[in-house]
């Protein structure tokens, strides 16, 4: 795999933007977008690339003519699509013209699909609205596009509802959908992002796929350099509602010129694991043996189910190390996570906290162990009280431990300056802090306590990747400081490489490999790891480097 | 899902026989001598020696619960203690008018509060919204009498268009059934409106936020079709829940309403049968009212399925 290198440059023009200016609703705020001009000819891929808040999904929601109505308005500029400009058409024609000359496919292919709706209809609705084709026409067309998109058993999955198919197959019937009147620009904002890594890669190759055999002109929005070095034919850049950069994939990734592209580039976590540390010959703090939960249901009159959400999960962690739990939706790495943390009982197994097994003890046995054990969430935007100030959500674990208020405050403002947040932080509320922010803080609120073992579920997916770079230092920070062990869930092999000792590969709930980090990584034993790490986007880029990956 | 149906009946039973036990209890339990009450002030020891023996007031609690729970289950509630006629008659008579109201009321409380909320939520902080949100205040703050008293003033006493008071079985004819029903339907209408509008509202404008409304839009779906077929189906589930408790609410809670129209339904029966003391009746309301409130949240229960296929039994 390289990057792209198709020329263009005789196709003609599908889409023209041109100084685009948004501005928010009745208040005098500077605009969303500040004159944005690309654009995009038949059968290329643009990539519009950026951190959360650049503008991206403004830029494409414009295009659609589907900004969120009393918030957003276009102020100036032009979008032209085959050289009619779009902000000059009437809303019946704008509605007219969506699916059928330009579509849009969503991020989060759960919820973008109405989930009352079988989704043969969801599709058939496209040319109920856009053609007078007959019932059976109609749905042979449907059941054609499908095919088309590789869905299997295309007759039941025209009458399945959205839940009742996986994640990659809801983003298969998405691309159906706004691929079925062939329009000459597909917009797709974030499409793979929920996905798992080797669904990604499906999608990803089936856009192209599709890309190739209409001709049409693609959209790309992410966030990830990733994706972006596997499809992009032009990237543009964005940085709060302008585009700083823009040019040939290879030249973007090659010679940046811009600045905040060249630190977007840096910020990349290498797919080359750091090198590795030398292990402390230590006692563990924490080990798992033969660990496993096991879910059982049933009553009295239905049958009993049983699901094995992880079993045989064994190691050994020793303060200052850090141990990756690495796999996709549905690994049972959050089950193994949760078992440790005693948030759920295991149902095999020992876990070893200083010794002593905590795989069974009961809720008042437990307490005096959690401070030993603490963890940090996904979503931070979540997991801290939106009612409480930072001070009191800080404070509240070490006063259950009958911490003085003093003490604990004095420990608090320690921490906000390893954090680099200011003092007068300690008042405020986490609606007043950005994600990267807050995630900070939900960390300091872990290591109050001074646990033994930190473990952090996905710690890092929902950050933009200068912040995620940010949080990862700190978490190495306060690991160098204070000795921790940390237990990193995720599913992004990336960011396993740069901060993981030791890595545990899980799939359906056993582990398929194990080992230290550098060996898993460069010498994957297991084919599932193989798999995982073939379809690491960009793998074949070192993005730092500016440079292919020499395996 | 026929398992599940099974259950939830068998779930009933249990309900039930505590709502039995308690009402049995309320007549016993009465500070008093039940049958002191029956007889008045003036009785004899002699009298009241024998409306105890009938009532059987001098047996067991047990062995008197278990002879009335016999009776039930043979469909004998008993005989009212002042007209003498049998309870179940005296219900039988009664449930027609207020069911007739009920199911009319739930009618137009549907037709007009659905899309009145629907279309709030659409134009959501517009002028039409507030006019919504208005009316909906009015609705909960205003007095049942009020509104039907001011009803009928207009329409009976005024324009002299509908007859003011009394009514007429659907058998009768659609025009006399009508004419009669369509006032009350309205006034209890007034704050079911209310309180639907407000809920279909909410439900709306979380639904209209969804992801799929956007990429419904990105299909160039029309805003009719995007509003009553794909964000409705998804706001129906509490919006069924409260039309069906409202339901339940309106047999047996419409005194006011039945009063000011003179219809002789549950309503007036229940105030009538508590201001003479007459136990067998009350009794046997309570049991209808909640076997009716088990019976419709069950229907409430099962008809969710149908609309949102994520729900299963």
């Amino acid at each position: 795999m390289t990057l792209r290198s198709r020329d263009f440059s005789d196709a003609p023009v599908v889409l023209e933007i041109s100084d685009l200016v948004v501005r928010v609703s009745d208040r005098d705020l500077p605009p969303v977008l500040k004159g944005v001009s690309f654009d995009i000819r038949r059968g290329e891929t643009v990539c519009l690339v950026g951190e959360s808040g650049s503008g991206k999904s403004v830029t494409s929601l414009a295009t659609m003519g589907l900004l969120p109505r009393n918030a957003l308005h276009v102020e100036g500029g032009r979008i032209a699509l085959n050289g009619q400009n779009l902000l000059d058409v009437s809303s019946a024609q704008m509605k007219q013209r969506r699916a059928t000359d330009l579509a849009m496919i969503f991020q989060e292919p759960m919820t973008a699909l109405n989930p009352v709706l079988k989704v043969g209809p969801q599709i058939t609705e496209v040319l109920d609205l856009h053609t007078k084709l007959g019932r059976a026409e109609k749905k042979a067309k449907v059941l054609d596009i499908m095919r088309q998109v590789h869905l299997p058993d295309v007759e039941r999955i025209y009458d399945s509802f959205p839940h009742q198919l996986s994640g990659g197959q809801r983003q298969r019937i998405m691309i159906a959908m706004a691929l079925i009147l062939e329009p000459a620009l597909l917009i797709a904002d974030e499409p793979t992002t929920a996905l798992d890594v080797t669904t990604q890669q499906q999608i990803l190759s089936l856009i192209a796929e599709m890309q190739q055999r209409h001709g049409t002109a693609v959209l790309f929005i992410t966030h990830d350099m990733g994706v972006v070095a596997e499809i992009a034919d032009r990237v543009c850049v964005m940085r709060q509602g302008e585009i700083v950069e823009t040019g040939p994939i290879r030249q973007v990734l090659e010679t940046p010129r811009h600045d905040y592209a060249s630190k977007l580039l840096d910020a990349v976590p290498s797919l080359v694991p750091r090198p590795s540390r030398q292990a402390p010959p230590a006692t563990p703090v924490l080990a798992a043996q033969n660990l496993g939960k096991t879910y059982r249901s049933g009553s009295f009159l239905g049958k009993k189910t049983e699901v094995r959400a992880s079993h045989g999960v064994t190691f050994d962690l020793s303060p200052g190390r850090t141990l990756g739990i690495v796999g996709e939706s549905g690994s049972g790495k959050t089950t193994v996570a949760r078992s440790i943390m005693r948030l759920i009982e295991p149902t095999d197994g020992r876990i070893l906290l200083d010794g002593d097994d905590i795989a069974h003890l009961t809720s008042s046995q437990m307490k005096p162990k959690r401070r030993k054990l603490q963890v940090v969430f996904q979503d931070p935007y979540r997991s801290l009280n939106p009612r409480w100030t930072i001070a009191r959500s800080l404070t509240e674990g070490p006063l259950n431990y009958g911490v003085p208020y003093d003490t604990a405050i004095a420990e608090a403002k320690r921490l906000l300056k390893i954090i680099s947040l200011p003092e007068d932080a300690l008042r405020r509320y986490p609606h007043q802090f950005s994600g990267g922010q807050r995630q900070r803080i939900a960390i300091a609120r872990a290591v109050m306590l001074k646990p033994e073992v930190l473990v952090a579920d996905e710690a890092v997916s929902a950050l933009d990747v200068s912040v995620q770079a940010q949080v990862l230092d700190l978490l190495d920070e306060l690991q160098r400081q204070t000795g921790i062990a940390i237990i990193f869930i995720t599913h992004d092999l990336r960011v396993a490489a740069q901060i993981c000792d030791e890595v545990l590969v899980m799939q359906r709930g056993a582990v398929v490999e194990q080992g230290s980090a550098e060996r898993v990584l460069h010498d994957p034993q297991h084919e599932y790891t193989r798999a995982l790490i073939g379809a690491a986007p960009g793998r074949f880029w070192d993005f730092a480097a500016r440079k292919p990956l020499v395996a | 899902m026929t398992s599940y149906l099974i259950r939830r009946i068998l779930s009933v039973i249990p309900v039930l026989f505590l709502v039995s036990i308690f009402v049995f209890l309320l007549l016993r339990l009465t500070p008093g001598d039940p049958a002191a009450i029956i007889a008045g002030d003036n009785a004899t020891p002699e009298t009241l020696a024998r409306i105890r023996e009938a009532m059987g007031l001098n047996e067991p609690l047990l062995t008197q619960y278990v002879k009335w729970m016999g009776g039930i289950l043979q469909g004998d509630f008993g005989r009212s203690l002042i007209s003498g006629v049998p309870v179940l008659d005296m219900v039988a008579g009664r449930i027609g008018p207020s069911i007739s109201l009920a199911v009319m009321t739930i009618v137009i409380t549907i037709l007009v509060a659905i899309p009145m909320g629907v279309i709030a939520a659409w134009k959501h902080r517009s002028w039409v919204d507030h006019l919504v949100m208005s009316f909906s205040v009015l609705g909960f703050s205003v007095p049942v009498f009020l509104v039907g008293y001011v009803l009928l003033l207009v329409f009976s006493v005024k324009l002299a268009w509908l007859p003011p008071q009394g009514y007429r079985p659907l058998t009768d004819g659609l025009g006399p059934f009508l004419e009669r029903a369509i006032l009350p339907s309205l006034t209890l209408a007034s704050i079911y409106i209310a309180l639907i509008a407000r809920m279909t509202r909410a439900a709306m404008l979380d639904v209209l936020n969804e992801d799929y409304i956007r990429t419904a839009r990105a299909k160039g779906v029309g805003e009719r079709r995007l509003l009553f077929v794909h964000a409705l189906k998804n706001a129906a589930v509490p919006i069924v829940t409260i039309v069906g408790a409202g339901f339940a609410l309106l047999i047996s809670g419409v005194v006011v309403t039945e009063t000011i129209f003179n219809i002789p339904g549950i309503g007036r029966l229940t105030v009538d049968a508590v201001l003479a003391r007459d136990y067998p009746v009350i009794q046997a309301l309570i049991l209808l009212t909640a076997t009716l409130y088990v019976a419709v949240n069950l229907l409430i229960d099962l008809s969710y399925p149908l609309f949102d296929p994520r729900i299963r039994y």
